[in-house]
């Protein structure tokens, strides 16, 4: 039993881990938004505020899919285990 | 407006406007005052979901009253004794700072709603300006320390659900058969469409609840770091100097500088833009007026023939 519940919350945490791989994605894509708004704003300093807040638009839309992530990973940590061991729980008969 | 001419004759507070600055911060400490009545002292930092104040008992399921429900109530109370605070008085000629700022937050908002969505909605700054507002107050809880609406799904899944019957109203305009139409436009694609409709409300309350929650989490990890740095370093002195956690004093201010205040007011924005942009783009505009015209032109030869 305590093998299986040491299994159980090891492999929440793994999960976690592995799903905020997905960070990597947002994290290039903004940065690219980043650098070409810089080019923007070099080629034409006069169009500054317009750029900035387009930019800061389009980063929190990119932001999305790496929230997606962070969500999944908190559920992994904080929901999922109790979750599970109660499954494991009712199973056993315990 | 111009704000030289405010500076000669100013306006004092009188008893009331002093009344409804009180009650506008009534509600945010009577929050305060709940949370502490209610949840006992614990040690460190435990990253938990709202608290549930009470619960009432239907038929179907218990309804959980908790701490996302009543601070939103609190802020939504705060924000109307606010703006009844600043309109008071309203003059043609502005002899107080606040009908400057009254003046300035409705000139921004109708700008903002005519560059994002056109002139046929301008009935809208109203309803952008309230999203706005309770969006942003709500984040901005975090800094008196109390839970923040925003980082609970349910409280943020409510607006999107708002805004998708606005959306899917605006888009029915022309009639149900032709937003069905629009649906299976090439009709391979039906399924897809279907989907990126139903996407819609599921990543907007996301997107904005993991950005509060995010902050949240991050800043209780950090709490919790220092706090355990500062056990091992100054662990060792007598009594009560022993266990105060030095470095939980300025240094998470800094992080909250981003997590709590610019995140918070950004993810307000972005909402906001969100909710004009998905509207504007789902009204058929050029179909409607084309419609509009043919009935009106329809209803004038009818005239015509009966007179």
């Amino acid at each position: 039993m305590e093998l299986a519940i040491g299994i159980i919350l090891g492999c929440c945490a793994l999960g976690a881990g592995m799903a905020m791989i997905a960070g990597i994605g947002p994290g290039i894509g903004e940065g690219n938004a980043v650098a070409k708004a810089c080019e923007a704003i070099g080629r034409q300093p006069e169009s500054k505020s317009s750029v900035t807040s387009t930019m800061i638009m389009g980063c929190a839309i990119a932001e999305t899919t790496g929230l997606y992530a962070l969500v999944i990973a908190i559920l992994l940590i904080f929901v999922a285990p109790n979750m599970l061991v109660d499954i494991l729980k009712t199973a056993v008969g315990a | 407006m111009n704000v030289n001419k405010v500076k000669g004759a100013k306006r004092k507070l009188d008893a009331l406007d002093c009344l409804l600055i009180v009650l506008a911060a009534l509600p945010i400490v009577a929050c305060m005052v709940l949370k502490v009545l209610t949840n006992p002292a614990s040690d460190g930092i435990n990253i938990s979901g709202p608290l549930i104040y009470f619960t009432i008992p239907t038929p179907i399921q218990p309804l959980y009253v908790t701490e996302s429900q009543i601070n939103s109530l609190a802020v939504i109370l705060s924000v109307l004794f606010l703006c009844i605070f600043l309109t008071r008085g309203l003059k043609t000629r502005p002899d107080s700072t606040r009908q400057i700022v009254a003046e300035w937050i409705v000139e921004k908002t109708e700008s903002l709603v005519k560059s994002n969505m056109g002139t046929y909605f301008s009935s809208f700054p109203p309803f952008i300006a309230a999203i706005l507002a309770l969006s942003a107050l709500s984040s901005l809880l975090t800094l008196v320390g109390l839970f923040p609406p925003t980082s609970d799904l349910n409280v943020v899944a409510g607006w999107a659900i708002l805004v998708f019957i606005l959306i899917t109203y605006y888009k029915m305009k022309c009639g149900p058969l032709h937003y069905i139409k629009e649906m299976a436009s090439p009709v391979v694609m039906t399924p897809m469409n279907v989907i990126s409709e139903i996407a819609t409300p599921i990543s907007m309350s996301f997107r904005h609840y993991g950005n509060v929650l995010s902050g949240s989490v991050v800043s209780a990890l950090v709490g919790t770091a220092l706090q355990g740095l500062s056990l091992s370093i100054f662990g060792g002195l007598p009594g009560p100097f022993g266990s105060f956690p030095y470095f939980r004093i300025g240094i998470p201010a800094v992080l909250s500088l981003y997590f709590d205040i610019f995140s918070g007011c950004i993810q307000a924005f972005i909402f906001a833009m969100l909710t004009m942009l998905y509207i504007a783009n789902g009204f058929p505009e050029e179909l409607y007026f084309k419609r509009k015209q043919k009935k009106n032109n329809k209803n004038d030869l009818i005239k015509s023939e009966v007179n």
